[in-house]
């Protein structure tokens, strides 16, 4: 434990805006730790991250990291994310949204990227709310459950985010929790290491304003809900369709080759130029 | 050996086109955008042309997410450009004053319609003139230029260009239908006769870097992504660094900084073009394609010894004040020409305090304004 403090420690801007903006007991601080050791392992060069991300709770962790760190508008870190990759491919670039920012306001942008296959990493921390404006119900609240602009239940439909990336054409798709941060550091470290769009989806719990409306408990039972529930897909192949009735899959759910639309921009570059 | 004497081409060129050739002349090496009538040529010439310099070209979803590739290329590094029409300019807004607040150089091109909603996309208009200076929410300042022919079109995005760069800020420019549709004979400038001023960068070591420094002359010098500095950039209201703050003074700091970059220098940023101004009791004041029919009905009235001239701003914000409170002083008469139900009249209004007699003259249905209706109206009003 102490080992992974020091490894996250060096990756903080400590001098400058801390304490954090998140409510004790929050999953998305997890993340970001899991996220910095994953780059350390990679052993990826401070210089060579761009953090992106947009509005939301989940979107203030570039603000504390000493990356290039790009915190833009609602929505709209995929195409600002996507402007910095073109401008600089050699960057690693990352962006953090969540389940409102990335899928509501977002919901065109993150389509058109995967599509595009722009080597971005995509990490959406969904935890089924818009948490920072006090719990309105998102495009990933689940079936019946609270928000307080769903006071009575919420009775749309809630995206499935990986299959969301995997129909617009992302050619990685991961999903991991805020329990297990050893798979999920690994999940991270795939996506950015592959090249073309990847998405790691985190379930992440938000005890204080979603576990609150929801009856959910607390920190630790919101985790505990997230180990009952947590299936990997490897494990899940030996299940019953009828044990995997109320679980969710874990790990990675798609992995596929395709040109990547950086590189494949310099071709065009190349035959404008009469090189090819 | 027979030494090549360069010879300057007169050549046709459409507005649109000249634009794009501009942005090139002036080192443009991305653009984002989204199909609009009538702003289409320009991304069609920069999609064929920008690699051919090495430079990149992305048709973007939609307005809101080219303004973003923009400002995040620019951030990486680039200079990069967006053009649209009024419908795609009102989705810009919000991300326009992202880059404001983030003092991020771009230059977005507005090639008017008439509106409001999807309004006439195949007609000239002049309608979007307020919407340059006010679109975005928030306290601000804009820096936007106009063009009246297909040679400003050239001259002006270089323009543009320079000023983004020079003063961390976007920069509009307003063409119109008429001028991107319109084709025109040109001579353009030589390479070597076009000035591009690139932004300042950093001169001291990362750690002492601050992205957002105050300093005397309220411009920052701007790294980079990836050079080293790893500075923070957001939204927000920030403090030097480029971190949240709720604090007063970093507050007012801040919003001072960005009326004092532009409000210092405006002498640099204002430009005000004249003709037949020298002996001229009355004056039509025009911009953009409204002023090319100005001045032939300028032409017109000086045949039968009227004493106008023109005043034709290419910098429509920051309005000029200064000079047009000069020009109420000097003047009996100013006719404000617009292809709008009368936007930048109210400033010349606001400048002139009752000095001159104003007197507008408006067009709002799709067409250009003719020489005739100028000169029967200036005859009217004498």
């Amino acid at each position: 434990m102490e080992q992974m403090t020091k490894i996250t420690y060096r990756y903080l801007r400590t001098k400058k805006k801390f304490p954090s903006v998140w409510c004790s007991g929050c999953g998305i601080g997890i993340v970001f730790g899991t996220l910095i050791r994953a780059i350390d392992n990679l052993k990826l060069g401070k210089d060579q991250i761009a953090l992106v991300s947009g509005i939301g709770c989940s979107s203030r962790m570039p603000v504390y990291a000493d990356f290039n760190t790009l915190h833009t508008t609602h929505g709209r870190a995929l195409a600002f994310a996507t402007g910095v990759k073109m401008a600089k491919p050699e960057l690693s670039v990352i962006v953090i949204t969540g389940d409102g920012d990335g899928l509501a306001i977002g919901g065109n942008h993150f389509i058109h990227t995967a599509r595009r296959n722009i080597d971005i990493t995509t990490i959406l921390l969904n935890n089924n709310t818009y948490a920072m404006t006090g719990g309105q119900y998102s495009p990933c609240t689940p079936f019946e459950k609270y928000g307080t602009t769903a006071p009575f239940g919420n009775v749309e439909r809630p995206f499935d985010p990986c299959d969301l990336a995997k129909g617009s054409g992302a050619v990685f798709v991961a999903r991991g929790t805020t329990y297990h941060v050893i798979q999920l550091q690994k999940l991270i470290e795939k996506a950015i290491v592959k090249k073309g769009f990847s998405l790691v989806e985190v379930v992440c719990h938000c005890p204080v304003i979603y576990g609150r409306l929801n009856r959910e408990g607390s920190a630790v039972e919101m985790m505990k809900w997230q180990r009952k529930h947590a299936v990997s897909i490897e494990s899940a192949q030996r299940m019953s369709p009828e044990k995997l009735k109320d679980k969710f899959l874990t790990g990675v759910l798609w992995d596929i080759e395709f040109p990547e639309y950086c590189e494949e921009y310099e071709k065009v570059i190349a035959r404008a130029q009469g090189r090819s | 050996m027979e030494e090549k004497v360069k010879e300057k081409k007169e050549i046709l060129l459409q507005g649109n086109v000249a634009c794009a050739q501009g942005a090139l002349a002036a080192g443009l090496n991305f653009f984002a955008g989204y199909p609009i009538t009538p702003s289409t040529e320009i991304a069609e010439y920069l999609a064929k042309n920008l690699p051919k310099y090495g430079g990149k070209f992305i048709q973007m979803e939609d307005e809101i997410a080219s303004i973003s590739a923009v400002i995040g290329a620019s951030l990486a590094g680039a200079k990069a450009m967006t053009a649209t029409s009024g419908p795609g300019f009102s989705l810009m807004q919000e991300n326009i004053g992202y880059a404001y607040i983030a003092e991020v150089p771009c230059v977005i091109v507005d090639v008017q319609r008439g509106g409001p909603s999807t309004g006439l996309p195949t007609k000239v208009s002049q309608s979007d003139t307020m919407q340059a200076r006010w679109g975005t929410h928030g306290d601000y300042h804009s820096i936007t230029l106009a063009v009246s022919s297909v040679k400003e079109c050239f001259e002006l995005i270089i323009r543009a260009f320079n000023l983004s760069e020079k003063y961390r800020t976007p920069v509009i420019l307003l063409m119109d239908e008429v001028i991107g549709h319109m084709r025109e004979k040109v001579t353009l400038p030589q390479p070597e006769e076009i000035k591009v001023f690139n932004r300042w960068k950093p001169t001291v070591p990362p750690e002492w870097y601050q992205h957002f420094e105050i300093n005397p002359h309220f411009i920052s010098p701007m790294a980079s992504f990836g050079e080293g500095y790893r500075f923070n950039v957001t939204g927000l209201t920030h403090d030097p660094l480029g971190f949240p703050t709720a604090k007063a003074q970093e507050i007012k700091d801040k919003l001072d900084k960005l009326r004092n970059k532009i409000e210092h220098n405006i002498n640099d940023i204002v430009q005000v073009k004249e003709e037949f101004m020298e002996d001229a009791t009355s004056a039509i004041f025009a911009y953009g394609s409204a002023a090319r029919s100005a001045r032939q009905a300028i032409r017109i009235a000086r045949q039968k010894r009227i004493k106008v001239g023109l005043i034709q701003p290419t910098t429509v914000w920051p309005f000029p004040d200064v000079y047009m409170e000069h020009m109420s002083d000097k003047l009996e008469l100013i006719l404000v020409v617009e292809l709008n139900q009368g936007q930048l009249v109210n400033e010349v209004l606001r400048t002139n305090c009752g000095r001159a007699r104003i007197r507008r003259l408006n067009r709002y249905d799709g067409e250009l304004i003719t020489p005739d209706e100028i000169f029967k109206r200036l005859r009217e009003v004498r």
